[in-house]
């Protein structure tokens, strides 16, 4: 009888092992996500060092579904760069390309005005109301590099949430039912 | 170890990894190219030059600008963005850059080109100090690439100045 006690401990015991190892392994993948990330921050300068190009504003060179890198450095902001830029009370950062740039003698602020190369008119709409410039401080970075195609994945998910209830869904199971 | 899921998992990562090193190479590959391009830009014409009611100056302006970019143009190039700004100083601005013109250029065909053109955005200033001042064009070009950094650069051309009255 007292085997069978035996055997009941020892298979309670690995599977409370087996479970606390992928709760481990699990918090592991999570945890190496976020350190990467927050490493890209650190490198890039940028809050978001990557985003993805949600409108067609920017057509033909950024089409919706591509994403950029950014990078933000103190180098003065010049015409041409392409720049994004949140406004005052929208979460929802916008990359258009700056066309007008009136720099300050004495404290070196800068105006800028920024227009998206698709469309027709400059980005004074957009702004907030009675707003005529962007500011240093509305800046987030500049887009340095860019990946077309791959930010289909993210707008899908923020499109069709059930998509990332199923994702997530499927790999909780991939990961509870793996042996290993 | 070799059920359809883990040959899945691995093939995805994989084939994940190796599109990401290639889109890396290809853009590595850009640096091979050494670009020699050249521009001129003429002020065909003042339009008009006038103090708006709010107090700023703005101006018109025809030009005929010529370019030569081909040599710009790679394999990973996906369009060039070229635009022409004017770039002056002022007491109160130690730059000012206005864009007056810009167009996509598709393909290398279409890199060497001649236009006769007015500014396409206005050319308002922040305050009235263009009277007879001297200003620079500037011809930029921002590579947009199919994949991968994107550069940019210029070429300066001195010597325009504003009229010194208002017409």
């Amino acid at each position: 009888m007292g085997w069978i006690g035996d055997a009941v401990d020892s298979i309670k015991s690995i599977q409370i092992r087996q479970l606390l190892t992928q709760a481990v392994s699990l918090g592991m993948i999570v945890t190496s996500a976020l350190i990467i990330w927050k490493a890209l921050v650190c490198i890039t300068g940028s809050e978001s060092p990557v985003v993805v190009v949600l409108s067609g504003s920017m057509e033909p060179g950024f089409k919706r579904g591509d994403i950029l890198f950014l990078h933000m450095s103190k180098d003065p902001i010049r015409s041409g760069e392409i720049v994004v830029f949140n406004v005052d009370g929208r979460e929802i950062p916008i990359v258009h390309r700056v066309i007008k740039v009136h720099e300050r003698e004495d404290s070196g602020e800068v105006d800028v005005l920024t227009k998206g190369d698709n469309n027709n008119g400059d980005d004074r709409l957009l702004y907030a109301q009675g707003q005529q410039w962007l500011h240093r401080h509305h800046i987030m970075g500049r887009a340095v590099g860019f990946l077309p195609y791959v930010g289909w994945v993210t707008i899908i998910m923020t499109e069709k949430p059930i998509i990332k209830y199923i994702l997530i869904g499927a790999l909780g199971l991939l990961v509870i039912t793996s042996k290993d | 170890m070799h059920s359809f899921g883990y040959r899945l998992n691995g093939l995805l990562t994989f084939s994940v990894t190796i599109l990401a090193i290639m889109c890396a190479i290809t853009s590595l590959s850009d640096n091979l190219n050494t670009p020699s391009p050249s521009a001129e830009i003429q002020v065909m014409n003042i339009n008009w030059f006038q103090k708006q009611p709010q107090g700023n100056d703005e101006v018109s302006l025809t030009m005929n600008i010529s370019a030569d970019l081909q040599t710009l143009f790679t394999w990973n190039t996906k369009q060039l963005f070229i635009f022409v700004a004017a770039e002056y100083k002022t007491p109160k601005n130690s730059l000012n850059q206005v864009s007056l013109w810009d167009a996509i250029i598709p393909s290398k065909e279409h890199a060497k080109f001649w236009i006769h053109t007015s500014n396409k955005y206005r050319f308002v200033d922040q305050g009235n100090n263009l009277r007879g001042k001297e200003f620079n064009l500037t011809l930029h070009w921002h590579v947009m690439p199919k994949t991968g950094k994107m550069f940019a650069d210029k070429i300066v051309l001195t010597g325009y100045s504003f009229p010194e009255e208002y017409r």
